[in-house]
C-alpha cells in the first residue's frame, strides 16, 4: 500500500485526475456548442448548410478519435503553426497540447451531440412545428423558441451517454503528451510492473467515480424533464 | 424519420429565397476561404506538404502491399475477432443479468457496469501489460491487449443491448412459451433470444463501426494496425500528414459502408414487421440503445 | 427470417475463419528451417533499423546480416522488436538475437545476456541546420525539446542541464522531426545514432544537424538468451571479423554518411565485454 501511495505522489495522480476532469468539462461545453450549430445546419432550409451538417457528422463520426487528435496536433499545431498559447510562455507546449486536445475532443463529440439533438428533434410532434409556423414564426424563432427547448429535453439521455463516452475518450489525448490519467497509468506500470493490478484498479475506480454518477444523474434528469405528451 | 425536419419551415417565398441565396453564398465563401487557408498553409515552403514527393509514394504498389493493406488486415482481424467474442460474451452476460438467480444477475450487473465505465484504452493497457508481465505470452502481446480490451467493453455493451432487446418483447411471448410446457431457460433460448438477436442485428453492425475505430487505439500498445503501418511508412518519406489523410479516408469509406449496411438491415427488418429496436420515444428509458450515440 | 439467419451465420463463420486463418499464419513466423534465423530489429528507425517496402535497411540490419552469415545461417527473418518487448522476445525464444539499438545495462543483464558491444553511442541533440543557438544540453533553457513517452532521455536533460526547457513527448521520434524543421519545436534528444539516421534521410538532407556533443554513453549490444555463452563468443568473433575486414566501417558510412556523422572515434569500434 505504501508503495502505491509513493507512486501516486511520484506520478501526480491527483493532478492527472484533475486534468481528466478539466479536459472533460471544457470539451463537453465545446462539443455542445459545435454540436448544436451542426444540428441546426442539418435541419435548416438552406441546402448548403444541410449538406455541411450531414458531411460533418458522416466524416467525423467515422474517423477514429486517435486520427482526429493527430490532425489537430500534427496538422494544425505543428504544420499550419496555429498556436493557441503564447509561444514565448514557459508553458506554451503544455498549454497548446491541452487546448488542441480539447478542440479535438469537442470536434469529435460534436458529431454525437448533433445526432442526439436530431433524435431529440424527432421526438417533437409535428403539430409543434406547424403551430409555430401558424402563429407566424419563421425558421429561426420557431427553432429557438419552440423546437430546440423540447428537443434538448428529449435528447438528455443520449447527451448524457455522450458525456460519459467523452469522459472515457479523454484518455486518447495522452498520445500527444497531455498528462492525464491514462498517460500516468502507462508510466506507473512501466516503473512498477509488480503493482499492475493495484494501478489498474486505481485508474478504473477513478473512471467509475467519474462516469457512474453522471450516467445516473442524466437518467434521472431525462425522466424528470421529459415532455409530458 | 426526416419528415418532421422538413416541416420546420414553409415553402420559401421570394424574400426567403433571396435570404437563402445570401446564406448559401456566404456559407460557400466561408468554407472555400477556410479550405484555401489550409491549402496555403500546407503548401508553404516551410511545410511543403503538397509536393509530389510526399504524395507519389501512394501510387507505388509497395506502399499498399507492405504497409497499408497488412495494417488494414490486422485492424480487420482484431476487430472481427473482437466482435465475435463480444457477441458470445455479451449474450452470456445479458442472459446472466436477466436470470432469475439473484446472485448470478448481480454479478453480471456489476461486471457490465464496471467494464462500461472503464475506458477501452485503459483496459487495453492493462491487458497488454498483463500479457507481458503476468502471462509472459511469447508473442502477439499487443494483439492480445487489443482484443481483450475491446471484448470486455463491447461484451458489456452487447449485454445491455440483449437485455433491452428481450425487455422490449411483449410479455406474452414468454408466457406462451411457458404455457406450452417450456422451462424458463428454454423459453429464453428458443423464444426470446432469437427474436432479441434478430432485432439487435442493425445495432450489432453499428457496434462494429465502434470496434473498428477503437482498434486504432491498439497502435498505442504497439499493435501493427493500419495507423501504425501508416506511421512506419510515413517515416520513410516524411509524409505523416498525407498518410494521415489517406488513412482517415480508408476508415471513413469502410465505416460509412458499414453504417449504410446497418441502416439497410434495419429497414428490411422493419418491412418484415419486426421492430429493429424500441420506438424512438423509448430511447429515454433505454440507455443501451442510446449509448450507441455516444460510444467512441 | 430464415435468410437473415443464414446471412448472419455465414457472416459469423467467415469472420471466425478469417481470424483463425490469420492467427495460424502468425505462428509460422518462428521459422522451422534449420538454416534460417529470426532476429529482432527496429522497423521504424531510419539509419538503424527501418522497413523499406518488403526489405529492411540500417546499421543494425547490416550487423544482423553479417553476424548471421558468419554463424552459418543463409536466411534471415526479421521481426519487429519494440523496446518494451525485447526481453520477452528473447526469453520466449521468438528471436535468437535482438539487434535494436539495445543498450547494455545491469538491469537488462539480469534477464538476458549481451554480446558486443558493436557500437558506442551517446545521447545528443538534433536541431535545425541553421540554428547555432543550441550548442549542447546546457543551452536549452527556454527552448522546446522533443522526445518520446516513457524515455528517460528528456527527463535527464531537464534534471541535469536545463531546468527551464519545455518538454514535448510523442510516441515516436518521427513525429518530432517536422515541427523542428518548421520551427514549432527546437530540438530532439536521444542517442546520436538515431538522430543521425533522421538527419541522413533523403527528404531531410541539409535541414537538420546533430549537435555532436554526446553527454551519455550507450553501449549497443546484441541481446541473446541469458547464459548462452557459446553463442555470445561466436557473435563476438563475428563482430571482430566485421571490424577487421572493413565491413563495419562500410556499414557506418552507408547508413550515416549523408548526415556527416561519426561516432566518437576514441571509443569506436568498441572492444567487447567478455561473455559470462
Amino acid at each position: 500500500m505504501g508503495e502505491l501511495a509513493d507512486l501516486i505522489t511520484r506520478y501526480h495522480v491527483l493532478l492527472a485526475f484533475w486534468m481528466t476532469v478539466r479536459l472533460t468539462t471544457i470539451s463537453a461545453l465545446g462539443a455542445l456548442i459545435i454540436g448544436t450549430i451542426v444540428a441546426v445546419c442539418r435541419v435548416s432550409p438552406v441546402g448548403v448548410l444541410r449538406w455541411f451538417g450531414a458531411a460533418y457528422v458522416n466524416v467525423i463520426r467515422n474517423t477514429p478519435l486517435t486520427l482526429i487528435v493527430f490532425f489537430f496536433a500534427f496538422g494544425v499545431l505543428n504544420t499550419l503553426s496555429i498556436s493557441l498559447a503564447d509561444p514565448h510562455s514557459p508553458t506554451s507546449i503544455a498549454d497548446n497540447n491541452f487546448r488542441w486536445g480539447v478542440v479535438a475532443l469537442s470536434v469529435y463529440h460534436a458529431s454525437f451531440v448533433a445526432e442526439s439533438l436530431r433524435s431529440g428533434v424527432n421526438t417533437v410532434p409535428l403539430g409543434q412545428a406547424e403551430a409555430a409556423r401558424a402563429i407566424g414564426l419563421s425558421f429561426v424563432p420557431s427553432l429557438t423558441e419552440v423546437i430546440l427547448p423540447q428537443a434538448f429535453r428529449g435528447a438528455i439521455a443520449p447527451l448524457g451517454n455522450t458525456l460519459v463516452a467523452l469522459t472515457k475518450n479523454s484518455t486518447v489525448v495522452s498520445t500527444i503528451g497531455v498528462a492525464e490519467i491514462a498517460y500516468q497509468m502507462k508510466n506507473m506500470i512501466e516503473f512498477s510492473p509488480h503493482l499492475l493490478y493495484a494501478i489498474f484498479l486505481l485508474v478504473a475506480i477513478c473512471f467509475v467515480v467519474l462516469t457512474l454518477p453522471v450516467g445516473a444523474f442524466f437518467t434521472y434528469l431525462s425522466r424528470r424533464v421529459a415532455v409530458q405528451r | 424519420m426526416s419528415a418532421p425536419t422538413t416541416l420546420l419551415f414553409d415553402e420559401p417565398g421570394p424574400r426567403a429565397r433571396t435570404r437563402h441565396l445570401i446564406v448559401t453564398v456566404a456559407a460557400v465563401v466561408v468554407l472555400l476561404v477556410l479550405l484555401g487557408l489550409v491549402i496555403k498553409g500546407l503548401a508553404n515552403p516551410r511545410n511543403s506538404q503538397l509536393t509530389a514527393a510526399k504524395w507519389t509514394p501512394f501510387l507505388q504498389g509497395s506502399t499498399w502491399a507492405d504497409y497499408l493493406l497488412p495494417g488494414l488486415l490486422s485492424t480487420l482481424k482484431a476487430a472481427g475477432l473482437s466482435i465475435v467474442l463480444s457477441v458470445v460474451g455479451g449474450v452470456l452476460l445479458g442472459i446472466g443479468r436477466l436470470s432469475t438467480n439473484r446472485v448470478l444477475s448481480a454479478i453480471c450487473g456489476v461486471f457490465v457496469e464496471f467494464f462500461r465505465s472503464v475506458p477501452v484504452l485503459v483496459m487495453m493497457l492493462f491487458a497488454y501489460y498483463f500479457a507481458l508481465y503476468v502471462l509472459h505470452l511469447a508473442d502477439n502481446q499487443p494483439f492480445f491487449g487489443v482484443v481483450v480490451g475491446l471484448v470486455f467493453y463491447n461484451s458489456s455493451v452487447i449485454a445491455e443491448l440483449i437485455r433491452s432487446g428481450v425487455g422490449s418483447l411483449p410479455g406474452g411471448q414468454r408466457e406462451a412459451g411457458l404455457a406450452i410446457g417450456l422451462s424458463e431457460g428454454q423459453a429464453m433460448w428458443l423464444i426470446l433470444l432469437p427474436q432479441a438477436v434478430t432485432a439487435m442485428l442493425p445495432s450489432l453492425v453499428s457496434q462494429l463501426v465502434v470496434v473498428l475505430k477503437d482498434t486504432a487505439l491498439g497502435y498505442i500498445i504497439g499493435y501493427y494496425d493500419l495507423v501504425r503501418g501508416g506511421q512506419t511508412f510515413a517515416t520513410n518519406y516524411g509524409n505523416l500528414i498525407p498518410t494521415m489523410l489517406v488513412m482517415a479516408a480508408m476508415f471513413i469509406v469502410i465505416n460509412y459502408t458499414l453504417s449504410r449496411v446497418a441502416q439497410a438491415l434495419e429497414r428490411s427488418l422493419q418491412r418484415r414487421g419486426r421492430v429493429g429496436g424500441p420506438p424512438a420515444d423509448q430511447l429515454i428509458d433505454n440507455p443501451a440503445e442510446a449509448a450507441k450515440a455516444g460510444a467512441s | 427470417m430464415r435468410t437473415t439467419n443464414k446471412v448472419a451465420a455465414a457472416a459469423a463463420t467467415s469472420l471466425l475463419a478469417i481470424s483463425l486463418a490469420a492467427c495460424a499464419s502468425d505462428n509460422s513466423a518462428g521459422g522451422d528451417d534449420s538454416n534460417s534465423i529470426t532476429i529482432g530489429i527496429k522497423f521504424d528507425q531510419p539509419g538503424i533499423g527501418q522497413q523499406v517496402g518488403s526489405d529492411y535497411k540500417g546499421f543494425d540490419v547490416d550487423v544482423a546480416n553479417y553476424v548471421a552469415k558468419a554463424l552459418g545461417y543463409d536466411k534471415v527473418t526479421f521481426k519487429e522488436s519494440p523496446s518494451a518487448q525485447r526481453e520477452t522476445l528473447l526469453q520466449s525464444g521468438q528471436v535468437k538475437m535482438v539487434i535494436a539499438s539495445y543498450s547494455i545495462t545491469d538491469e537488462r543483464k539480469q534477464k538476458v545476456s549481451f554480446a558486443g558491444p558493436y557500437l558506442i553511442a551517446g545521447q545528443d541533440l538534433l536541431v535545425r541546420a541553421d540554428d547555432n543557438s543550441i550548442t549542447g544540453p546546457d543551452s536549452l533553457n527556454g527552448k522546446k525539446l522533443c522526445s518520446v513517452t516513457g524515455s528517460t532521455s528528456a527527463a535527464t536533460v531537464k534534471e541535469k542541464f536545463a531546468d527551464k526547457v519545455q518538454l514535448q513527448e510523442y510516441d515516436t521520434y518521427s513525429k518530432c522531426v517536422d515541427p523542428i524543421i518548421n520551427g514549432t519545436l527546437d530540438a530532439m534528444t536521444t542517442d546520436n545514432t538515431i538522430l543521425a539516421g533522421y538527419a541522413a534521410q533523403e527528404q531531410y538532407k541539409g535541414k537538420l544537424k546533430v549537435v555532436g556533443k554526446p553527454f551519455t554513453e550507450e553501449n549497443y549490444g546484441i541481446g541473446i538468451k541469458k547464459g548462452d555463452t557459446e553463442l555470445c563468443n561466436k557473435i563476438d568473433d563475428a563482430l571482430d571479423k566485421m571490424v577487421d575486414d572493413g565491413s563495419w566501417q562500410k556499414a557506418l558510412d552507408n547508413n550515416f554518411g549523408p548526415a556527416d556523422f561519426k561516432p566518437d572515434a576514441s571509443k569506436n569500434p568498441p572492444k567487447h565485454i567478455p561473455c559470462t
